[in-house]
């Protein structure tokens, strides 16, 4: 009897215990996005915050608008080389896959998603900024894109797998060929996943740092040449928040609180979007 | 007579091995892109890093020193922060990423079960730059006042818990076990998840609690599995660089304390690239990235072998 009532009260302490551990397991969230509003907000409630460029310390009225520009250089070029790359790659694995190749090249594809994104800047340096002797938004997004390939692959891969057979099956009864079964049938059945994949990926490239600091480098104007250094939203946080000016740090939040906003809104719209996808594609 | 023949002819005519299929040959080179750029990615460093491998040969990974006047270099304390900041962050996360991952993997998914398993995935989500600057302005300070000190005051006579500096090992543990935090809730979820529901339903019927069916049923059956997400997370927070760079001090020693200021080898990296100038000098920083990139991949590989024969093996 005795032995039963340290066993319960043993499994209640480690009920609350592992309940206890879940609700500080999300405090980190809560105060990152707390304190990044509330010491963001004060830099992007001056409309100049998205229309100046940077100024220099203590001229009134500096802004990101550079930053917000080459932000978008750099990930749309990533993107256009990115995501047809990727959105073909993925196909393959789902469609051909259970040979030795799809399995090398899934491999390839998710060791390539841990790498560290700072051996990905070295990478894209050696190749593209020493032989042209200047840093430039171009090798920027090269590295970029070698960062989003693998996740467009692996979630292109997914959302076509959740197309069911009877769907690819009609396709080929038809006489159809592969091709056209995979890129006019399967592909648009399998569009907001991919599209979604593709969102993801251009939120993770959106906020990286480590391999823009000798790719694109940076650039206090307002520039839209790829061959040039560009600005980019996370570096303006990385550079402005380390130096010892008030007015600097108030921009890196206010920088931050547009990163950090764009992100959660594709992670979130994108969740909304791939649960449809699951409950349409069971109806397929 | 003409269809007749027709009709003979498309019957004999074998279809589907005669057409290669193209489609397949063209996607088939265009997945091999990923692996291809990995290999690339190796190469070209280690191409970049041959003047610093052939200067300093193994010596380089024992060396202390780090002094470019001198050219001098060794990548001895980037790798110790490298490994303890990691280390210490893997302390903090594990139990608490695998008590999450047990309350997520409870069957029944309810709303609320829902709503904080999305709420930690978005941590994944938020840029590393974004943790960086919370560290440095938030979580540090208060890890400094509320932490370092007191522990440092009180046991300052262990050499490891002295010289509390707001900047330093600690603080980008803390910040990684922050970060690496989502990887381990959300794969241990899946891996427990995985396991076969009769184990768990023949402990039940055995009378085993919710505790001892955890604790002796799907823990030791998610075993390998756990391990593998742990290493996982292990290789995302070895090449976390910018957080990491932004509250660790940047102070190239072995440091004498944990809660003294380091160096990570990506942090390294991050400084000093674009002011290095020779020959030796960057190839040393480029030998520094494919010693980080050579253990994360490893390390990922080794992870992912784990948890995929952990899925495999409760499907069957």
């Amino acid at each position: 009897m005795n032995r039963n009532v340290l066993r319960l009260s043993a499994n209640r302490g480690a009920i609350g215990v592992a309940y206890l551990l879940t609700l500080v397991a999300l405090i980190p969230l809560c105060l990152v996005l707390a304190y990044t509003i509330f010491r963001g907000f004060p830099a992007v409630s001056h409309l100049e915050f998205f229309t100046n460029v940077e100024r220099p310390v203590g001229v009134p009225g500096s802004g990101v608008a550079h930053a917000i520009v080459g932000t978008l250089i750099l990930v749309g070029i990533a993107s256009v080389v990115a995501v047809p790359i990727g959105v073909l790659g993925g196909i393959y694995l789902a469609e051909y896959s259970g040979n030795r190749w799809a399995d090398w090249a899934r491999l390839g594809s998710d060791v390539l998603i841990g790498t560290p994104s700072i051996a990905v800047g070295l990478f894209a340096y050696a190749l593209f900024v020493a032989p042209f002797h200047h840093f430039s938004g171009l090798s920027g997004s090269l590295a970029l894109a070698v960062l989003m390939l693998p996740i467009v692959v692996r979630t292109t891969e997914s959302a076509v797998r959740l197309i069911p057979g009877g769907l690819r099956e009609s396709g080929l009864a038809l006489g159809l060929p592969r091709w056209r079964v995979s890129l006019q049938l399967i592909l648009p059945a399998a569009a907001p996943g991919v599209i979604t994949g593709a969102l993801l990926s251009v939120a993770r490239a959106s906020g990286e740092t480590a391999p823009l600091l000798f790719t694109s480098f940076g650039n206090p104007f307002l520039s839209t040449n790829p061959t040039q250094p560009l600005e980019a939203l996370p570096h303006i946080v990385y550079k402005f928040a380390l130096l010892p000016y008030p007015a600097l740090q108030e921009q890196a939040w206010g920088a931050a609180l547009v990163l950090v906003v764009m992100v959660l809104i594709i992670n979130l719209a994108s969740r909304y979007v791939l649960r449809r996808q699951i409950r349409l594609a069971g109806q397929l | 007579m003409a269809t007749a023949t027709d009709v003979k002819v498309a019957v004999h005519a074998p279809v589907s091995p005669a057409i290669p299929d193209r489609f397949r040959l063209l996607t088939g080179i265009v997945a091999a892109a990923a692996p291809a750029t990995l290999v690339l990615i190796v190469f070209i460093l280690f191409q970049q890093a041959w003047p610093a491998i052939t200067h300093f040969g193994l010596g380089f990974l024992t060396s202390r020193t780090w002094n470019p006047v001198t050219q001098e270099f060794g990548a001895l304390p980037g790798i110790f922060g490298t490994v303890a900041t990691s280390l210490i962050a893997l302390v903090f996360a594990l139990p608490i990423g695998v008590a999450a991952a047990l309350v997520l993997a409870e069957q029944g998914q309810t709303t609320i079960r829902g709503l904080v398993g999305t709420a930690i995935e978005l941590l994944a989500a938020i840029p590393s730059v974004v943790y960086g600057i919370w560290a440095l302005y938030v979580l540090g300070p208060w890890a400094f006042a509320h932490i370092e000190a007191p522990i440092s005051d009180r046991f300052g006579f262990v050499g490891w818990l002295s010289e509390a500096s707001p900047r330093s090992l600690f603080t980008a543990s803390l910040v990684l076990a922050v970060m690496i935090l989502p990887t381990l809730t959300a794969v241990s979820r899946d891996v427990i998840r995985a396991v076969p529901r009769g184990l768990k339903e023949n402990a039940v019927a055995l009378g085993a609690t919710w505790w001892e069916t955890t604790w002796r049923v799907i823990l030791p059956a998610a075993r390998s599995g756990i391990f593998g997400a742990t290493i996982l997370a292990l290789g995302r927070a070895l090449g976390e660089t910018i957080a990491v760079t932004m509250v660790i001090g940047n102070n190239y020693q072995i440091p004498p304390s944990i809660f003294s200021p380091a160096y990570t080898l990506a942090s390294v990296i991050a400084n000093e690239f674009t002011e290095a100038s020779g020959v030796l000098y960057p190839a040393a920083l480029v030998e520094l990235g494919l010693a980080l990139i050579l253990v994360t991949l490893t390390v990922n590989v080794i992870a992912m072998v784990l948890v995929r024969s952990t899925a495999s093996r409760a499907a069957i």
